[in-house]
Parts: structure tokens; sequence; C-alpha cells
């Protein structure tokens, strides 16, 4: 068997010590965390490393000697064997290397049960002896694979025991919970001088440390605040069925739920132990950060020039315009349209609706034409607690603005739906025919002579009226695709900012490390004589995969049916309702 | 380092480099051919030709630098995420197998597998169109059903070396994998 020895490279310099570190069971590997130097005591080592062991939670143990030999001083070959007397370990590692090489030299000190010892060997051109133990050294970086999170992560209970954790697994996180052993440099006067990726001095960055001091009460007022908000919407008069049943519809109702439910996520007091919270939590910090700020921005564009007047100004003409084109729209499906021939009676019937509908829309529209500015001042404001409000309202004010569009969609449809399956029922009739409900298909029928007749004469007016209501449900639908497309996007974009791991991305770029989809091992130059070196570099998650698995779950929106279905709807004369909102996922 | 006269499934030379690190390490580096420089002139030379077709007809000289833009842009596509330059295998005793194919950009691309999830290397047998074709492929298990194959992963995709690279490939890998598995 092969034994696999991880070596950071911080140590590869070190001066001659004791190796510190762990066994990895069951993969005949260790990990060495750091050198400890002489001159030490050892009842001083041991107290040292059942503190760390105690602290950390790993199992750290003395695994073997280090020796790099400076100039001038000799070999130390018997005090590093009388070593492994003091420390008695199953395996004693020798590993020794001389300056000006770049090899290494392992010498495995195997102790069996009798306590005699059997010494192995480990060098690279003994071919034909299977008793050798050979080595390989691994170089790691120890802080980078100390920071770094290995994918898969493993998801919420550690106790379960389905399978133990693969060998690279249990290596990153043997370094990861080993951060006490870290802490102590070389400018501490403790009895113990140890080598490790810190041993120059603790490093710490003093915006992090005041951020983690001032979280502390902001996380305290966020809460209480949040309770008196949710006491505000708890109180009774908000629970009636029409505001409830509103409140579901407009978007800006469900963007604030929302919010509110990243900010209990946000203002939770328990620090985040897993990676996927951590993860979570520092997502929807920065999406909500950066939605304020491009709130505020567009905020400071709006209110600068007079920008909002200028709107205000814009919309009154834009919409006698609309409700002018419509009126023209109507008039053109009145007279003959596209040279079709129109029955004159329902076309004037149909038209004269619809021409009152919008002369009631556009007398709304003038009434509250003075009132347009204060409403969009005060819309405008919204956009403080982000872009998300702001497009949110813009989509609701849209869908409050177009209802008049809404409603003539509705009664088109509904028109035609009716005539759609009038027509369907009454030519089975025509070729004798029935639908039969109970087997839900079409059995034959016979039928009286009357009915007969009557049915024939109805199917015949039908089909006759058929292309006037047809045209009419063409042209308000795709007015209605329109304004719903139009919405779609607004949406889209919304669940965008909502959902998109701007915190998981930032890290992926700029400090690739932290999020590992696996390892690279690349052969170091080899020398004979030495064992096998390899640098192991840690190989970053793909963009794709980490929006795939930090994506915070929002309310989705996509689109509920597939082509196919939308076309047999729209033909059919369905109302259709084509983004479907998926609600809210607690994770 | 050997390098005899390997040819892919479709007859144009590839060359294979066998590096032994040690007894238990060994690493095989498949080269396809580079770029051609007179299929680059080709192309380049037909592009711009229709382009000057066109814009003799609509003398509009957004044309040319419309055609001058997609020439450049995909020669970088092409360099940067098609043109495999090289693949590499490398098989380390008792600790994986690491899959890594480099593109004429340099850009690299690698995987690592764990020993642990390894089943076996073999070389399948696949039907593509009219040709029996075979390749090289990494055969993985679960941890916890160590008798059943979880998922197949295929070596040396863009090089498609033939039998003869493979087989020597393969003799290799089993020499390391019954040894240290």
């Amino acid at each position: 068997m092969v034994l696999k020895i991880f070596f950071p490279q911080c140590c590869n310099r070190a001066e001659s010590g004791l190796l510190v570190g762990r066994w990895i069971s069951g993969h005949d590997s260790a990990v060495v965390l750091a050198v400890i130097h002489y001159p030490f005591i050892p009842g001083q080592v041991k107290q040292y490393i059942q503190q760390m062991q105690a602290q950390s939670g790993v199992g750290l143990t003395v695994l073997g000697s280090w020796s790099l030999p400076k100039e001038g001083q000799e070999s130390m070959e018997s005090f590093l064997r009388d070593l492994s007397t003091i420390f008695p370990q199953q395996r004693w590692l020798q590993v020794s290397r001389q300056m000006g090489k770049m090899g290494f030299i392992c010498e495995v000190v195997n102790r069996n049960q009798n306590g005699q010892e059997t010494q192995q060997e480990a060098k690279k051109q003994n071919d034909d002896d299977e008793e050798e133990e050979k080595v390989i050294f691994v170089h790691y970086e120890q802080r980078k694979v100390m920071l770094s999170q290995l994918h898969p992560t493993e998801s919420g209970d550690p106790d379960l025991d389905t399978e133990p954790p693969s060998e690279l697994k249990q290596v990153f996180q043997t370094v990861a919970r080993s951060q006490p052993l870290f802490f102590l440099d070389r400018y501490d006067d403790g009895p113990l001088k140890s080598t490790h990726w810190q041993s120059e001095g603790r490093e710490a960055s003093i915006i992090v440390e005041l951020l983690k001091q001032a979280s502390v009460p902001l996380c305290v007022l966020i809460s209480w605040l949040l309770a008196l908000w949710t006491w505000l919407c708890s109180i009774r008069i908000f629970s009636l069925y029409p505001l409830r049943f509103l409140s579901s519809k407009l978007s800006t109702c469900v963007q604030i739920s929302y919010r509110t439910e990243h900010m209990r996520t946000l203002s939770s007091p328990k620090p985040a132990i897993e990676h996927k919270q951590f993860m979570r939590k520092g997502n929807i910090l920065v999406s909500f950060l950066v939605d304020v700020g491009l709130g505020v921005l567009l905020m400071s564009w709006l209110y600068r020039d007079d920008h909002i007047a200028t709107l205000a100004n814009m919309l009154m003409p834009a919409a006698d315009h609309v409700a002018k084109e419509l009126e023209e729209l109507l008039q053109w499906l009145m007279g003959a349209p596209a040279g079709l021939k129109m029955n004159r009676a329902l076309d004037q019937v149909l038209g004269r609706f619809f021409l009152y509908h919008i002369h009631l829309w556009i007398s709304y529209i003038h009434l509250m034409s003075p009132f347009i500015e204060g409403i969009l001042w005060y819309g405008g404001l919204s956009a403080c607690l982000g872009l998300t409000f702001a497009l949110s309202l813009l989509s609701d004010m849209v869908a409050l603005l177009t209802f008049h569009i809404y409603c003539f969609y509705v009664y088109g449809a509904r028109l035609y739906c009716l005539k759609i399956y009038g027509l369907s029922s009454l030519w089975r009739l025509f070729r004798g025919k029935k639908w039969n409900v109970l087997r839900q298909r079409v059995d034959s029928c016979s039928y009286d002579v009357d009915q007969l007749f009557i049915g024939t004469l109805l199917f015949t007016i039908l089909l006759f009226l058929l292309p006037t209501t047809a045209l009419y449900y063409l042209v308000f639908t795709l007015l209605r695709l329109v304004v719903v497309l139009f919405q779609g996007i607004l949406h889209l974009s919304v669940d965008f900012i909502n959902s998109f791991p701007l915190f998981a991305m930032g890290l992926r770029l700029f400090r690739p490390y932290r999020l590992a989809e696996g390892v690279k091992f690349q052969v170091l130059c080899e020398e004979p004589g030495t064992a096998l070196h390899l640098l192991m570099e840690i190989n970053p998650l793909k963009c794709s995969t980490v929006v795939q698995l930090y994506r915070t779950p929002t309310y989705s929106c996509y689109p509920r049916d597939s082509w196919a279905a939308l076309v047999k709807k729209l033909f059919v004369g369905e109302l259709i309702y084509p983004w479907r909102h998926k609600s809210t996922k607690v994770d | 380092m050997e390098d005899e006269a390997f040819t892919d499934i479709s007859g144009k030379p590839i060359s294979l480099d066998c590096q032994s690190h040690s007894s238990f390490c060994r690493e095989f580096i498949i080269s396809s051919p580079k770029v051609s420089m007179g299929k680059v002139m080709v192309y380049t030379c037909s592009v711009w030709l229709l382009a000057y077709a066109v814009f003799f007809f609509t003398q509009n000289t957004a044309v040319l630098s419309g055609a001058i833009l997609v020439t450049l842009v995909g020669m970088m596509l092409h360099i940067h995420f098609v043109k495999v330059d090289h693949e590499s295998l490398l098989v380390i005793g008792s600790l994986g197998i690491q899959v890594s194919s480099s593109y004429a950009s340099g850009r690299e691309i690698t995987t690592f597998i764990e020993m642990s999830k390894i089943k076996d290397i073999v070389i399948n047998e696949a039907i593509y169109m009219h040709q029996i074709i075979y390749y090289l492929c990494v055969l993985l298990k679960d941890p916890s059903e160590p008798d059943a194959v979880s998922s197949v992963v295929p070596l040396f995709q863009s090089s498609k070396p033939r039998l003869n690279c493979l087989v020597k490939v393969y003799k290799s890998c089993q020499e390391i994998l019954s040894k240290c598995q």
C-alpha cells in the first residue's frame, strides 16, 4: 500500500522538529498540520496537543519527526530514533530533507504489537521488493485549504452514517477544524515554537472585526422592527377576504413579504454554522444592498431635473393617444376590416359596447390626472427600499392602467369560448352524436326531428357569426398578450435581482479557492532516491454550478404552459394566465 | 518518452507521450494536430471575399468591418472553446486519476476522481453510425455499493485515438490499478 502524507508548503523550509497532525483512518494517509521545533519538553508537547484536541475536536497526534539539518549540524539519527520511544505511536514517520535538494526522504518505523520495531525505508528505485512501503508527499497550501469548502457539501446531520467521507474531504475538514492550532505564532512567549501558515504573525482585519461587533446591535434592531411590522400586518382588518386576495395579487405586497422573510433570516442572532447557511445569509445581504443601491441611483435620477413632472406630463397625452388608437381600431373592426364582411348587427353591438368601455376608462384617467404627479412622486420614494420595489410598483401600475384591456380580453374570450363550445356541441348533434358525460366520450344518439331542426338552425347561426367574434377575440387577445409580456419582463427582472447569488459569484471570482469543486495534482520534479512529490491545487467550482447551487429560492416566474398547450388554450378560448408564480419555498 | 505513429479514428496523426514518474504514478498525454495555417487562410479568405461581394452590391462599409469582427471573434472562440491541444491522464496509485484537457489558447479543464470512487478502467466498444469505435473509459462506483457501476467517464474524447494506442494506455493503467486499489 502507498502511504500518502499531506504536507503544508509553509513547512518546506521549517527547522527540524516534530510533525503534528492527524492520521486519516481507513485510507493510509496522514495530514501534517504544524511542525513543533526543538528544544521542547515532551510533557509540554503532550499537554499542548491535548489542549488543542479539546478545543478543535480533531484527533491530533505527533506523527513523526522532521529534520532539515542546517550547515554544520551533524545528523541526529539516533536522537530522532529515541524520539519515537517518547511518543509511542503505531507508526512513526521520519521525514528528512537536505538543504539544496528538493526531495524528501521518509522512513517509516512500524511498531507491531510486541513492541519490536521494524523499519522500512522508502526509496524510489526498488522495484522488485513487494514489501516496500511507498510514500507520496502531497504538498498543499495550508491557508487556502483551511478556508476552502469542498463541494458537494454535506447537508444536515453530520452524524448521518450513510458513508464515511472521502479521503480528500477528511483532509479538508481536518485542516479547517484545526484553526486553534494556528493561533500560536512566533511572537508568543510560550514554551513551544511551531511553524504553520500563520506562524509569522496572526492575520486579522480591523474592518471585519468592527463589522462583527457592530452587527450584534444591528441584528437586535432589525428583529425588533420586524416584530413590529409583523404585529402590524396581523391586525384583523387586514385578513378580510378582499384585502387578502388583493395583496396576493399585487406584486408589491408579494415583494414586501419576500423581503420580510429575508430580513428575518439575516437578523437571527445565531451565527451561521453550516456553510450553506453562511452563503445564504451572505447572498441575501449583498442582494439587498445592491438592490437598495440601484434603487437610490434610480431615485437620484428621477428627482433630478424635474424628471417626475416631465413623466407626469407625458403620461396624460400617452393615455389619450392609446384611447384614440383603440377607438380607431374599433371603428375599423366595425367597418370591413381587411376586406372581411362582418355581420352588421353583432358588429355594431360589440363595437359600441367596447367604445363605451373606452370612454369610461378615459374619463377615469382624466379624473386622476391632477393626482398623477403626486402619485409618481410618492411612488418614486419607494425606490429607496430597493429597485425591486420600484419595478413591482411599476408592474402593478401598468396592471391597473390597462385594466380595461384585461376586461375586453375577458369579454371577448368568454364570448368566443361560449361560441366554440356551442358550435362543437351542435356539430355533434348535426352528425347524430352526443357527448356522454359519464363515460367522457362521444356516443351516438337519436334525436327527434324538432330537436334536429332547432339544433341545425342554431348551428348555422353560430357558424355565420363566428368570424365576427373571432376577429374581436383575436384583436383583444393580442393586446392582452402584449401587456402580459411587459409585466412578465418586469417580474423576471425582479426575480433575477432577488435570487441571483451575488456573494457566491463574487467569492468565486475573487477568492476562487473558497468554493472548491475538487483538486488538481501536478507532479513536482523528482530526484532519484526520494519519494514522489505532488502539488495539490484547488479546482474551483464552475460559475454555472455556483449559480445553480446558491440561488436564493424565490417565487420564480416561469411559463405555466408549454407552447402547444398555450396555443390550444388560445384556440379554444380559455382564459390564459401565462405566468405561474411558485410559492416561496422554505428551506 | 515514446512516440509511435498513432492515428485517431478519422486517420489524422496524433502522438502519445507516456511518462512514468514513479512505479505507481504514470502520465499519458495525447496531442492532437495543431491548427493548420492553410485552413485558417482558406476560411478567412472565403469570408472576406463574400463580404467584399456583399459590399460591392450594397456599398455599405459596415459589412466589411462586420466581416473582420466576425473572423476575429470566431477565431478566438474557436481556439478557446473548441480546439483541444492535448489531453492527459495522470494515474496515481491509491490516490486517484486525473483527467485534463487543454485547449489551444492555454485553457485547461481538469477533473480528479478519487480512488475510492473508481471501479475500473476499461476499453468499451461503441457503434457510431457506420463504424465501431473503441474508447477508454473509467467506471465509477458508489462507495456504498461497491458492485454496481454508477457512471461511466469516457477519456480522450477529442483526440479519439485508435485501438492500438488505447491498448497501450490500458495495459499501463491496469498495472498500477491492480497493485494499488
